[in-house]
């Protein structure tokens, strides 16, 4: 179902395992977060070049959509690394694999830029400011604005205001 | 942590971190390291310098006290430090927010956000809601912001929350203040709550539609009405506001058509014929962006290709209608398609993988639309060719992808033949690909790619793959190529040399309806019987041979045995010592199994009667302390003793064909009350063994073996579904697999006794998932039914069927209570029935509730753990088991399964630090049933002594049947 293919979470992790951010998309309780997390990070750093950006999933949580009540199933983690830092997107098998490789990219050329070259510290201390890039980006677990021009624009306005 | 080891770089070797924008600093491709060295060259600056502890805030926006005490925590040097670090934080943030002074808005929004980043580190946090809240009604955007964010954040764990924050909402979405809109809006979006969708669900599409909102609200409030109708769509009625909505296709801003296509998409999916109108609006909304120059869009470019993900929007919203009636509109997206294919051949307009990810995106959305459309076969070959083109290509995502793609275009009679040129790069992946997911897919598209003219070369790859394969995927190659052989054997010798070869590659992953179907096939078709046992007496010649293989020997020389016993390489006496020689290795099952073949010995060979029967009268045999073999061996020995030559010939008559397809289950519960012909159970004795239960050579017989009596009900011996009504479909996986379109996968409920979580069955057309959580002796389960098919399931009723000690009461949301009254053995039946396009499914299946759901894990001591067991010292109340292992022994697998079985697990109780012991009370409403275990794994030999004692003997039996299962 097309309508189903919609961004289930947004993870930033490190090599070590410590999350630098998570949006949820998809209602999972606490614990489930927690086991995601592990698990994500378990699949992703044994890749290595040779591998695809791309790992199957299988993951069972609740979900408040009475559209789409049942989430036992297959989804996919498409990945990139850079430099110690994993960003994931969690999808359904059916989504395209290119679409949101290149949008995680697209994500992290404008944290550098916001950021003026951004480094992981960056996003531990200003944890809550990459929560407004990533709602200006991507929203309700769907791609809300590619452009890059437009997006930081937007974000040196909102960092213009009191 | 040094500015080297955090510096965000990009991945090594892979794609260079470049921002294609005129004015841009260019970053070259670089390794993490010498990026981060080029960059402090480059930046020099305060930034990098302060970065070991704490990058300078830039002014105006900061807040000191929050980078302050996130400085603190990262130079926590333990757990402790950093918790302790946090309680004195708490107890600073309390004592201002109590404080009899009013907090201004910036000190509030710090504490406030101080608290987030405390609750993002993982403690729970139990105030300061109100004070969020507050800052909501602030006019600074800065503090609105963090109201908003923590609410975002913590509204999972505190929903009281969402009511006192409607009423800021409203406001700010009538502020008319564009930012504050969209603040309202993503925290809408972000939490989706049924409250919000009441209160909001009707402002929204005015927002969304009216002329002077401006187009980033607007991007806001598509995306919010999509996730409020996701949450409930009986409240986002788009009426009249449907056709403006799909107007918002030809909006002049791309990032407004981005955003709204995914609300328009799924709302056509939902609604397609009021939403059809999209359809020729997307087409020339692509044909604009497939057409334009790679600078045209200017923001909407991303490394010279135009609005990528739009474009993928666009075909993915085509991907919900059949292809367009219009001629003309048809005619334009068609163009559009060639366009998309003739520019994956032109040469790259840059060498970056941004470039060409971005340009694959589309063709692969295209490629999509063109599968979907099955109806032009031009543009079917041509994307064929496009992908094996990838096939070969350096980059493995675009390998990986080529193949799934594939997959799809090999199951359209347009393009099957053009997949199947490919045949030998595909082979070549399944050989030398290094990620295994590729592999898989080479497989799959083996798999999609086979016929008559290919299956022969298919098959024999498959199997030469599989004694490599990677455990992960054996089982599914297994029965694919159990599947190909069967469909597309054109002589049967063929099909049985494969089977029988499937059995010596991987007899571990060949599951029982594997080997039932080869010995359905050969006693249904004369022609091959003859050859078969020449094969298999072949096969067992191996000094050491799966015990799968002993079975189909065992069952196909005892029909057909005579057919080979010309030849005195193969005497009736060569073939008899053979099986017997392997006899002794194997399971009670087989063991019962073999029995069976030696009296149709005696019927088929008249010469081999007497050391037959010295056989059956060794004391192993009719002393055996197994009941079943014991009683085999005697009711044989002494109908081989007493009938005459023509009663034994009409009671060991060769075995009827079997009803073809008729599923193995159906057949065994019809068999099950027929008379008691000795040969008639055959088939069936096979399907009583799980492997679990292990003669163990000479001293298995030593009574630590719980058989169940062979007299019980058939059904009752096994505790899984495949000998239940749980399995209809599971038993006759192999047949029905014919019969539709493709495998689908069963996972028993033998999976649930260490989890609550997970998928309880599956077919094509329904999904059920299980979630379940229990305490005492109450449990709560959540049904998930999932239609997968797009066809409505009409009147859909579930039925619990009560067992005698469970009550369960089905409620609306598929919620079923459990209570347990007393221990039980079988689980409750859940019944489900529907109408799909007409025809009623009829679905039994058990459901995953087992005792040891109601476990309340007791802790104790090594002491105590051992008098306890001594006092459970009577006989009935313990019992045993065992088993070879089906799993890796491996130690911490094992910790998690006993784990979840509910017990405690107690260290250093057992003097043998490889075993395992376990503690526990069974909570059920009638009494308390308290347990012990203790798990002997035994490495070497590869299997497990397994001891369950406690107060209630059904319990222990049940345990222990439950536990054999799992490792």
């Amino acid at each position: 179902m097309i309508c189903e293919n919609w961004i289930r979470f947004i993870l930033i992790q490190n090599r070590a395992g410590k999350t630098r951010l998570a949006k949820w998309y998809m209602q999972f309780d606490d614990d489930e977060k927690q086991k995601l997390i592990e698990e994500v990070h378990a699949v992703v750093t044994v890749r290595d070049a040779k591998h695809t950006n791309f790992v199957e999933v299988f993951i069972c949580g609740l979900t408040c959509y009475t559209l789409f009540p049942l989430q036992f199933r297959n989804f996919k983690i498409i990945y990139r690394r850079y430099a110690g830092l994993y960003f994931c997107i969690c999808v359904d098998v059916t989504d395209n694999n290119l679409a949101y490789l290149e949008a995680i990219h697209n994500f992290v050329e404008v944290l550098n830029e916001y950021f003026h070259n951004v480094c992981e510290l960056d996003l531990v201390f200003n944890f809550y400011k990459v929560y407004t890039v990533v709602d200006e980006m991507f929203l309700a677990g769907e791609i809300r604005e590619t452009s890059q021009t437009k997006v930081l624009k937007q974000l040196l306005m909102l960092q213009s205001l009191e | 942590m040094t500015g080297t080891e955090v510096q965000l770089a990009n991945q090594i070797g892979r794609s260079g971190l470049e921002a294609g924008h005129v004015g841009r600093k260019r970053w070259r491709e670089l390794s993490a390291r010498s990026v981060t060295s080029s960059v402090r060259v480059q930046r020099p600056t305060e930034k990098s310098r302060t970065r070991a502890n704490m990058p300078a805030v830039s002014k105006g926006d900061g807040m000191r006290g929050l980078a302050v005490f996130i400085s603190d925590i990262r130079n926590c040097k333990s757990k402790e430090a950093e918790i302790k670090r946090i309680n004195k934080e708490l107890a600073n943030i309390r004592s201002k927010f109590k404080g009899d002074k009013a907090l201004d808005g910036y000190s509030k929004k710090k504490y406030v956000c101080k608290l987030l980043f405390i609750f993002l580190l993982g403690h729970d946090i139990d105030f300061g809601h109100m004070e969020a809240v507050n800052l909501l009604s602030s006019n600074k955007y800065t503090e609105k912001q963090i109201g908003y964010l923590f609410i975002s954040v913590l509204v999972n764990s505190n929903s009281e929350l969402i009511r006192l924050i409607n009423n800021a909402i409203k406001n700010d979405l009538s502020s008319r203040n564009p930012t504050f809109m969209c603040l309202a809006l993503h925290c809408i979006a972000n939490v989706g709550s049924r409250e919000m969708a009441e209160a909001f669900a009707g402002e929204i599409p005015r927002i969304l539609v009216a002329g002077d909102t401006m187009d980033s609200v607007k991007q806001s409030a598509a995306l919010c009405l999509l996730r409020l109708y996701k949450t409930s769509p009986d409240l986002v009625l788009m009426g009249e506001w449907t056709s403006r909505v799909v107007h918002l296709l030809n909006d002049q801003h791309m990032g407004v058509v981005t955003a709204a296509i995914s609300l328009i998409t799924c709302l056509s999916q939902k609604n397609p014929d009021e939403f059809k109108t999209c359809v020729s609006l997307a087409v020339s909304r692509l044909s604009r962006i497939v057409s334009s120059a790679s600078t045209d869009l200017q923001d909407y470019t991303y490394y010279f290709v135009p609005a990528p993900w739009l474009s993928c929007k666009l075909l993915r919203l085509l991907q919900c209608y059949p292809p367009p009636e219009d001629g003309a509109v048809k005619g334009r997206l068609v163009e559009c398609l060639e366009t998309i294919l003739n520019k994956a051949q032109e040469p790259p307009k840059s060498k970056k993988v941004q470039h060409s990810n971005a340009k694959n995106a589309i063709l692969f959305e295209a490629i999509s639309l063109i599968i979907h459309y099955d109806s032009e076969p031009n543009l079917l070959v041509r994307a064929c060719n496009q992908l094996g083109q990838f096939l070969q290509h350096r980059e493995t995502n675009l390998r990986y992808l080529a193949l799934e793609s594939m997959c799809t275009l090999a199951s359209s009679e347009f393009s099957h033949e053009a997949v199947k040129t490919h045949i030998e790069t595909v082979i070549n992946a399944l050989k030398t690909e290094r990620d295994v997911s590729v592999r898989q897919r080479a497989a799959d598209l083996l798999y999609a790619m086979c016929d008559r003219s290919n299956a022969k070369q298919i098959v024999a790859e498959m199997l030469s793959y599989l004694e490599t394969a990677d455990y992960s995927i054996r089982e599914e190659m297994v029965l694919k190529v159990a599947i190909l052989a069967e469909k597309y054997a054109v002589d049967y010798s063929w099909y049985v040399d494969t089977i029988l070869n499937l059995i010596r590659i991987a007899g571990d992953y060949v599951s029982e309806e594997v080997w039932y179907r080869v010995i359905q096939i050969v006693i249904n078709r004369d022609d091959v019987q003859g050859y078969a046992a020449k094969t298999v007496f072949e096969a067992l010649q191996a000094p050491a041979c799966h015990e799968n293989m002993v079975k189909v020997g065992g069952y196909i020389l005892g029909e057909f045995g005579n057919l080979i016993a010309g030849d005195p390489r193969s005497s009736p006496l060569v073939q008899f010592n053979l099986l017997h020689s392997k006899f002794h290795l194997c399971s009670v099952p087989t063991r019962a199994l073999l029995l069976s073949a030696y009296i149709k010995f005696i019927n088929l060979f008249p010469e081999t009667k007497s050391t037959i029967q010295e056989v059956l009268r060794s004391d192993s045999q009719i002393r055996n302390s197994d009941v079943e073999l014991q009683q085999r061996a005697v009711e044989y020995l002494k109908l081989s003793s007493i009938a005459s030559t023509d009663v034994l010939a009409t009671v060991l008559e060769e075995m009827p064909p079997f009803p073809e397809r008729e599923s193995s289950i159906l057949a065994k519960l019809k068999k099950k009350k027929g008379p008691g012909a000795v040969s008639v159970n055959e088939l069936e004795e096979g399907k009583r063994e799980g492997g679990e239960l292990n003669g163990g050579g000479e001293r298995g017989d030593n009574s630590a073996i719980s058989t169940p009596s062979p007299s019980a009900d058939l059904l009752g011996l096994r505790t899984g579904p495949p000998v239940t009504a749980a399995a209809p479909s599971a038993g006759s996986l192999l047949v029905d697999v014919f019969s539709e379109a493709g495998p689908f996968f069963i996972l028993f409920i033998l999976l649930f006794v260490c989890k609550n979580n997970g998928v309880l069955f599956e077919n094509q057309l329904l999904q059920i998932g299980i979630k379940s959580e229990y305490r005492q002796n109450l449990g709560r389960m959540y049904l998930f039914y999932g239609n997968k098919t797009s066809v409505q399931f009409i009147t859909f009723t579930t039925t619990v069927t009560l067992e005698p000690l469970i009550e369960g009461g089905a409620q609306v949301q598929q919620v079923i209570n459990i209570e347990c009254l007393t221990d039980f053995s079988d689980a409750p039946l859940l019944n489900i029935k529907f109408r799909y396009g007409g025809a009623l499914q009829n679905l039994t299946l058990k459901l995953p509730v087992t005792i040891n759901k109601f476990f309340q894990p007791t802790e104790m001591a090594s002491h105590d753990f051992f008098q306890r067991w001594k006092q459970l010292s009577l006989p009935q109340q313990e019992a045993q088991k065992i088993f070879k292992a089906n799993h890796a022994m491996d130690t911490e697998v094992l910790k998690a399964k006993l784990l979840g079985l509910g017990m405690a697990l107690l260290e250093n109780v057992d003097p043998n630090p490889e075993n395992f012991v376990c503690a526990g009370v069974i909570q059920t409403k009638a009494q308390q049933v308290g347990s012990l275990l203790r798990l002997e794994p035994n490495a070497q030999a590869q299997m497990y002594r397994l001891t369950v004692r406690s107060s209630k003997d059904t319990v222990s039996k049940r345990l222990c049947e439950l536990l054999a299962e799992q490792f």
